[in-house]
């Protein structure tokens, strides 16, 4: 079988960390700047990052409606802070939501500035019972979720920091930035159930 | 660890990891800092004079003022850095004390200290320091630097100093991927850089930090050829607003710096810019008045 192949976002931001992070958990990962990029992709990463400027190079390059149609396909796309934010569908402080698919609301730098980004232990089930150390960075927080939004793991203060709901995953957090790969061995378990999927309508 | 840490060296590399593949830009007002997150910049340095007016009006250039610090911070959303003087610790406690997200202890401004640097491990805060090669590069990352850009000469819109230093970091880190280990204990003298982080380069085949690029990027052109040339994101200073349409010139080099490696994008952003800002041949600068040879 083939290796998956995974689109990065690559317009700005952590987009190397990614990279690696996928590799390791054997996908093969493309960098995504221009629609034709997203040809063959079967999942999608939108990276940390400044979400203003990703969001305004996705505008400029007419990158949002290609992207909305593939999570609507049912694309699995996998956003980590920044892209959590693209993500969205609404955001707490008024900015114009960009790819508007997660059914939640999102408030940006919810934690204050660089001086309070931290590390912490979390509990996430969804990737087993060992505790996953997250790093945020600027983070945003989910303020808001929709009924089909489910929870997979909480800040220590007790606020949604990571979410999934049907095809699309969500983390406030970096998992890029550790050496820990169980969430992104999450978001390929959701390639893979895709692809098994597609293969068994085929077949 | 049940409850969170903060300012480790984690967060402090993480969020310059987060700014690659951006522009930042330095701004002298809260106008400029809008336009510049307008135009897509992911940070902003918030300073008094940028560069090439640093250049002109001579004397004692210093940190700015803490109300234009905040008026900034008050503008806009992204990320806010500001610059303190080499060795100046307390400008950079004052720097803390406003809660900027990076500080540039910079050659830009006038030194306050010929000998030493400022001890940045010893900071919440970030910070980001120039160098001309891997020696300066190891120094400042073994103090505590989360960021390293190359000096450039800031001010000039001449490319040709960034150039020079991005290739002799390059260039620093191949040969030193090629040294057997314990010829590792002779280089790192030879560098005057900590073992440990000479080690770590080794290893790693590249700066245990982001490598960024600052000083005469004036056009669309030189930033995409700092990021073919390695650096992972660049800081544009006097390029931008000395510029005859500061707008456009902002927003093509955000695009420049994203498509750094597709040609026909570059020539789209290229057209049309308006008179880009006064260059300055590096051979018109007395060498007492270069920025760059200012660290140690």
């Amino acid at each position: 079988m083939t290796l998956a192949r995974v689109g990065i976002l690559a317009l700005q931001g952590a987009v190397r960390p990614h990279a690696e992070a996928l590799r390791a958990v054997g996908a093969e990962p493309v960098e995504v700047r221009l629609p034709r990029d997203l040809a063959g992709i079967e999942g999608l990463v939108l990276p940390g990052g400044e979400s203003t400027a990703i969001r305004k190079l996705m505008v400029a390059y007419d990158l949002l409606e290609p992207i909305r149609a593939l999570a609507d396909a049912g694309i699995p796309m996998f956003g980590t802070c920044a892209g959590m934010i693209l993500l969205a569908r609404r955001i707490g402080d008024g900015d114009e939501p960009a790819v508007a698919v997660l059914d939640v609301e999102v408030r940006r730098n919810a934690y204050g500035r660089q001086l309070d980004s931290f590390e912490a232990n979390l509990d996430m089930p969804a990737v087993g019972d060992a505790p996953l150390h997250a790093v945020f960075i600027r983070a945003p927080a989910v303020t808001d979720a929709g009924p089909a939004v489910e929870v997979l793991a909480r800040d220590p203060a007790g606020r949604t920091a990571a979410v999934r709901q049907g095809n699309l995953l969500a983390t406030a957090f970096h998992p890029e930035l550790t050496t820990d790969r169980r969430v992104h061995q999450l978001f390929l378990a959701l390639v893979g159930s895709r692809r098994a999927a597609q293969a068994a309508a085929v077949g | 660890m049940t409850t969170a840490e903060t300012s480790t060296w984690t967060t402090k590399v993480g969020l310059a990891r987060m700014l690659a593949g951006g522009v930042i830009m330095d701004v002298v007002t809260a106008d400029h800092a809008r336009v510049a997150e307008e135009a897509g910049a992911v940070a902003v340095m918030a300073l008094e004079r940028v560069p090439s007016d640093i250049r002109k009006y001579g004397g004692v250039a210093r940190m700015s003022d803490p109300k234009l610090i905040e008026e900034i911070k008050g503008a806009v959303t992204i990320p806010v850095m500001a610059k303190c003087r080499i060795g100046h610790f307390v400008e950079a406690q004052i720097l803390q004390s406003l809660e900027v997200d990076y500080i540039d202890e910079s050659e830009v401004l006038t030194p306050a200290d010929e000998e030493h640097h400022i001890d940045k491990h010893a900071f919440a805060v970030p910070f980001v320091c120039g160098c001309r090669d891997l020696g300066e590069a190891l120094r400042r990352i073994g103090e505590g630097a989360a960021m390293i850009r190359t000096k450039g000469e800031a001010g000039t819109g001449n490319i040709v100093e960034a150039v020079r230093h991005m290739r002799a970091v390059k260039r620093g880190i191949a040969q030193l991927r090629a040294l057997r280990p314990e010829e590792l204990f002779a280089a790192a003298k030879e560098l005057r850089a900590p073992l440990a982080v000479v080690q770590q380069v080794a290893e790693l085949g590249e700066l245990p930090v982001p490598n960024f690029s600052a000083g005469g990027v004036a056009t669309p052109a030189d930033a995409a050829l700092m990021r073919q040339l390695g650096a992972e994101a660049v800081f544009v200073g006097s390029g931008i607003f000395k510029s005859e349409h500061p707008e456009r010139v902002a927003k093509a080099i955000v695009k420049a710096t994203t498509h750094y490696d597709n040609p026909d994008i570059l020539a789209e952003v290229s057209t049309g810019l308006g008179e880009p800002m006064h260059g300055l041949e590096l051979s018109e600068i007395p060498v007492e008045e270069r920025l760059a040879v200012r660290g140690w």
